[in-house]
């Protein structure tokens, strides 16, 4: 029994990374109906910026307030040269447009500051602790303190803020937003910085994990199934689907692995979300347009 | 009617989406300030296009203006963006009243103060302003907009423009979908916001009888061109609506 809470608590908060990331891609998603699929990208490039900063010997903190700036500069730079000129078209260029602009991001980060694995330290040790019958990674506790405090930073943000009041109403009507003097083309800017510094936490918690290299874009595939289930527009949704994700992917490799020969975490999670869009397509907490008849 | 010219002056102007032909063939037209005045036609005859160019909103739909000018308190708006005109004063209540669904009443009406960055407590008045207009809003303040009923969808949707401080309202057909009384109702507040508050109002309209009741002006718009105009009263008495967009011919059974 304890075997499987072990597994099952693995499973959960290893579903918290995942969520970090598909947060992200929520964001953008619901301000400007696009899937970025730069978000991988953007989490390798601030990943990158901050342990090169921390090797150069600069302090934790500072790095991390460098780290964001230029996250905040390259959101600013986006909405100019990328999404500003291709207002007004069909959501699928700008779809291809974010998949150049991953290709750019990445070649860029790397071309500047070497393809090597470098190793990030943020100072959690990564012992485990007991909690009662189980052991738990105390980093991976860590991660899912700071992946909770971010949710109800980012809730507070889109429900008390002006500005988050905004992103709500451009993600329901850009059309009437744009029509009441909402700017877009701020709001767009925002939100992308927001997508930023979402990225720079999931960078350095993934970074820490598995080291800080080019595969830390392919934590993107990790996201879709995540953002399958969840729901593309709800934040709340991308944590309970990451978390679906992760228990599930855990629990099927230690049950289903031996029966099916191995490795079945790289495939559950997208069998998993097949499932999901035949029964529930808009995802558990995604919203469906209120039609009145 | 020299005063005209320094509100809202539109001349000539031509106006078109993607590729296809012009849908605005030379219309000209002028809004008073401190006057209500109605713009009528049939479907498709470009009063949607007229209120989108004046509000510079072409864009969006992969249209643009081809030619003429429009000039905004003597100021011409080809340069400015949406936000700017709501920031001068001319909001517009698009067609098919566009509520934020997933908001609630109260924070739809809030989005439209946002642009001039009020103090909390401007905000709140502000708020109050249209909940006096509006006290049907007060009730459903916290219902999400996109589960009122179509009149409070459009009585949100005006309200949510009034949060902009206007002197120029475009409404883009007011009236579509609702029951009589609630366009009735809709009309005498909008009235009411022009004599007691001096907000001019530019109508567009399908069904012409009720707003010449409420307009001081109006013009008559077919096929992209403005086909006639003048005084609203003179208009309802004339008779020659009918002839001019109903047009007396079998087109008419279809609306």
């Amino acid at each position: 029994m304890s075997f499987f809470l072990e597994t099952l608590a693995g499973g959960l908060l290893a579903g918290v990374m995942y969520a970090l990331v598909a947060i992200g891609f929520v964001l953008v998603y619901k301000a400007s109906g696009v899937f970025n699929f730069a978000q991988g990208a953007m989490v390798l490039c601030a990943a990158l910026t901050f342990v090169t900063l921390r090797e150069r010997g600069i302090d934790l903190w500072l790095s991390g307030l460098i780290t964001l700036a230029i996250l905040v500069a390259l959101a600013v730079a986006v909405e100019r040269v990328v999404l500003r000129p291709l207002a007004n078209r069909p959501q699928i260029t700008l779809f291809m447009a974010t998949l150049g602009l991953s290709y750019v991001i990445e070649g860029t980060s790397q071309l500047l500051m070497g393809a090597s694995v470098h190793e990030l330290d943020l100072g959690i040790p990564d012992t485990p602790i007991e909690l009662g019958p189980i052991q738990l990674s105390q980093f991976d506790l860590a991660a899912a303190a700071t992946a909770g405090a971010l949710v109800i930073a980012l809730s507070l943000f889109f429900d008390r803020t002006r500005i988050g009041l905004s992103l709500r109403a451009v993600a329901d009507d850009p059309g009437a937003a744009l029509s009441i003097g909402i700017r877009l083309q701020t709001l767009w800017a925002v939100v992308w910085a927001v997508a930023g510094f979402v990225a720079l936490v999931a960078g350095l918690l993934w970074g820490a994990r598995q080291g800080v290299q080019f595969s830390l874009t392919f934590v993107v595939l990790k996201a879709l199934p995540v953002l399958i289930i969840g729901g593309f527009t709800s934040i709340a949704g991308a944590v309970v689907g990451g978390l679906i994700v992760g228990a599930s992917d855990s629990l099927a490799e230690i049950y289903l692995g031996p029966l099916l020969g191995g490795s079945v975490s790289t495939w559950f999670a997208y069998v998993l979300a097949v499932a999901f869009l035949l029964a529930r397509p808009a995802g558990l907490f995604g919203e469906r347009a209120i039609e009145r008849v | 009617m020299t005063r005209s010219h320094d509100f809202l002056a539109v001349d000539s102007i031509e106006a078109s989406y993607g590729q296809a032909g012009p849908v605005l063939r030379g219309v000209s037209l002028t809004v008073a300030e401190g006057s209500i005045v109605a713009l009528l036609g049939s479907n498709g005859a470009g009063k949607s296009t007229t209120l989108r160019a004046i509000s510079n909103l072409l864009g969006p739909q992969r249209g643009a203006l081809r030619g003429g000018s429009i000039r905004w308190r003597g100021e011409s708006t080809a340069a400015l963006d949406p936000a700017d005109l709501v920031h001068r004063g001319i909001v517009q209540v698009l067609e098919g009243r566009h509520v934020f669904g997933q908001l609630t009443v109260e924070e739809n009406l809030r989005t439209g103060g946002f642009l001039r960055r009020p103090s909390r407590r401007q905000l709140a008045d502000d708020l109050e302003r249209v909940y006096g207009w509006f006290p049907r809003l007060r009730d459903r303040r916290s219902a999400k907009a996109g589960l009122t009923s179509g009149g409070e969808q459009q009585m949100v949707a005006i309200g949510r423009a009034l949060m902009t401080r206007p002197t120029l309202v475009l409404l883009d057909e007011p009236s579509m979908g609702l029951a009589p009384i609630i366009v009735g109702e809709i009309f005498e507040i909008i009235r009411r916001l022009n004599r007691e508050e001096g907000m001019s109002f530019l109508l567009a309209e399908q069904s012409a009888n009720l707003v010449l009741a409420y307009a001081d002006r109006a013009y008559v718009l077919e096929s992209g061109r403005v086909v006639e105009a003048g005084l609203a009263a003179d208009l309802a008495t004339s008779g020659r609506l009918g002839e001019i967009y109903l047009g007396g011919a079998a087109t008419a059974t279809r609306h």
